[in-house]
C-alpha cells in the first residue's frame, strides 16, 4: 500500500493506493499519528480513490483515528470509494459517523 | 456434497500473506462460474477475515501454519475452510457476536466474523481451547443461492 500525505490549510490529506489489510494497518496507523502529533492538523480527509480492498483491519485504523479527531475536536471525512470499500464502510456504520463525498474538493470544502 | 475440484494451501501466519490468500482463493473461485465482481470481493474479504482471525488470535505473537481447503462445488459453488493450530476459541457464540473483540486495545473492531456472515451463504466455527480453529464457508453463485437456501 502506498501512502501519501499532504496538509491543505488544516486538513490531512490521506492518499491511499492499493490494499488495507491487517498487514499494511499499521503503516497507516503510524503515518497519521505521526502528523497528528505534530499538532497542525484539526482535520483528515482519506481520499481512498486508489484503495482497491479493505477489511476489518483497515476499518479499525480508521475508527482509531476517527477517536482521536473527536476526542481533539476534530473531523475527519473520505473520499471518492470504490465498490468494495464502500460495502465495508456501510456495513460498519462508518457512512453514519462520518461524511463521504464523491471528490477532494467537496470534502475539502465541508471539513 | 459433490465436489468437483479441490485445492490445499499451506503458509505460516505471516501478515504478508494476507493478500496472497485471498487473492490465491478468488483465482480459484472463478473455476466455479462467472461471479460478480462484487461476489469476488465477498469472498476475498470473507477469506482475509478468516486468515486474519488465525495470525493474530489464534498465534497471536507466535508463529504457526494456516491451512485453506477449497472446493468448487457442484450447483455452482465454493466450501473454503480456514484451520489453524492455535489457541483456539473458548466461547464461539461470544466470538461470533457483531462488534466482541478481545483485542479492543489493538483497535480490533470484532467485524471479521460479521463480514464472513454477510459475505457467505454458510459459515461454521469449529473450535475448542488448545484445538486450534477451523472456519467453514461456502457461498452460491448468486444465480443458485435461492435453490441451495
Amino acid at each position: 500500500m502506498q501512502i501519501e500525505l499532504q496538509m491543505k490549510h488544516r486538513t490531512l490529506v490521506v492518499r491511499l493506493t492499493g490494499e488495507l489489510d491487517h498487514h499494511t494497518a499499521d503503516a497507516l496507523r503510524t503515518a497519521i499519528e505521526r502528523e497528528l502529533d505534530r499538532d497542525v492538523a484539526t482535520s483528515v480527509l482519506l481520499n481512498l480513490q486508489g484503495l482497491t480492498f479493505m477489511d476489518s483491519s483497515g476499518l479499525g485504523v480508521i475508527l482509531g483515528r476517527y477517536r482521536r479527531l473527536s476526542q481533539m475536536d476534530g473531523r475527519m471525512a473520505a473520499c471518492c470509494l470504490n465498490q468494495q470499500v464502500q460495502r465495508i464502510f456501510e456495513l460498519s456504520g462508518l457512512t453514519r459517523i462520518m461524511g463521504i463525498f464523491p471528490n477532494e474538493e467537496l470534502a475539502l470544502e465541508q471539513l | 456434497m459433490q465436489i468437483k475440484n479441490t485445492m490445499l494451501l499451506s503458509f505460516p501466519s505471516f501478515s504478508q500473506n494476507e493478500s496472497f490468500a485471498r487473492q490465491a482463493v478468488a483465482a480459484f473461485a472463478l473455476q466455479v462460474g462467472d461471479w460478480t465482481l462484487v461476489e469476488l470481493d465477498e469472498i476475498m474479504t470473507a477469506v482475509s477475515e478468516a486468515v486474519t482471525n488465525a495470525i493474530i488470535h489464534a498465534y497471536d505473537q507466535t508463529v504457526g501454519e494456516v491451512r485453506i481447503r477449497a472446493n468448487i462445488l457442484e450447483g455452482d459453488g465454493i466450501e473454503i475452510i480456514v484451520e489453524d493450530d492455535g489457541i483456539g476459541i473458548d466461547n464461539i457464540k461470544q466470538a461470533l457476536e457483531p462488534m466482541f473483540t478481545t483485542k479492543s486495545q489493538q483497535e480490533r473492531t470484532g467485524m471479521g466474523f460479521s463480514f464472513m456472515e454477510s459475505f457467505m451463504h454458510e459459515l461454521v466455527v469449529t473450535s475448542a481451547p488448545n484445538q486450534g480453529t477451523s472456519v467453514r464457508m461456502v457461498k452460491w453463485l448468486a444465480a443458485n443461492s435461492d435453490t441451495q437456501g
